[in-house]
């Protein structure tokens, strides 16, 4: 290769401490983990865990009537509610932990989590 | 012609500086027509430039080089005062004040590739925290930092071969332009 010419020795030490930065700075891309499940709640309470492995669908009754909750493999969301706003349906999919989806009209909401739980909020 | 009343002398160093800024600026152009999956992310050719500047011409020429490309090309691109503006300044900034201190180290070791990789890494770290401090005040920001770091490895190691191969290949006795 011509172009290895013009490296000198240092110059692959810096590289490979850029290397080694980037491989430290990987796990930000991964923090909080990889979607697992789907906490479904009604009125604060859970309504159901869901496996966030395979496809299907719940219906959630609240107050208003039924929201309708669907799960497919590392995503879900909600595909219809009867609240007057919808801000939980136009959400669209939820995939990463942490993320939550409240139709507060109809008690509803779902938030994905994964295997370490992320704090939420803390006070001290 | 009217003599004009103010006597401004041009040096052979002005009419290098603005040679080689020009040249800078024709690459930030290139630069922003080129596609970037990610705002941020991207090749930063003008850093060429400033390589060979520093390295034939000495630091302070750089700098110089450096901040009129920042300043014309954010003019002629139209973010002038934008946030990206900010965000190209302080990162030019910082690589400078990088390329500043990295300068020093024995050339024997350390060619035009270790500078480029250092100062890659400063521009995107100083853009990174400008970026968390004043335009978006939360830790998401640093969320992308592997992307960022991982372009800064790539594209300055490729800018600094860029730069090698023209240090190369003009001869010193003649100026770049």
């Amino acid at each position: 290769m011509r172009w290895l010419a013009y490296l000198r020795p240092g110059d692959w030490l810096v590289i490979a401490a850029g290397a080694v930065v980037v491989a430290l700075t990987l796990p930000l891309l991964w923090q909080g983990g990889f979607a697992e499940r789907a906490i479904i709640r009604q009125d604060g309470r859970i309504f159901a865990e869901i496996d966030l492995a395979s496809r299907r669908e719940v219906a959630v009754p609240g107050p208003l009537g039924a929201t309708l909750v669907a799960i497919e493999p590392g995503r879900a969301r909600v595909v219809a509610d009867p609240g007057p706003r919808q801000y939980c349906v136009r959400q669209g999919w939820l995939a990463r932990p942490g993320e939550i989806a409240i139709c507060a009209p109809n008690h509803v909401s779902v938030q994905i989590s994964g295997r370490v739980r992320a704090y939420d909020s803390l006070s001290y | 012609m009217t003599a004009s009343v103010t006597e401004l002398t041009i040096t052979a160093e002005d009419r290098r500086v603005a040679w080689l800024a020009t040249a800078a600026v024709a690459l930030s152009l290139v630069d922003a027509a080129i596609p970037s999956p990610l705002p941020g992310v991207k090749p930063g050719l003008a850093n060429i430039v400033t390589l060979v500047v520093l390295i034939r011409y000495g630091w302070a020429t750089a700098v110089w080089v450096s901040g009129l490309r920042v300043l014309a090309g954010s003019l002629l691109l139209g973010y002038f005062l934008a946030p990206g503006f900010f965000l190209a300044l302080i990162g030019t900034t910082f690589s400078l004040l990088t390329l500043g201190l990295a300068r020093h180290l024995p050339g024997r070791w350390f060619g035009p590739v270790s500078l480029s990789i250092l100062a890659a890494f400063a521009h995107i770290g100083g853009q990174l925290l400008l970026a968390r401090l004043w335009l978006i005040p939360h830790n998401g920001v640093f969320l992308l930092t592997p992307v960022f770091a991982a372009a800064a490895l790539v594209f300055g190691t490729i800018n600094g071969l860029i730069a090698a191969r023209l240090l190369a290949e003009i001869p010193a006795a003649e100026p770049a332009s």
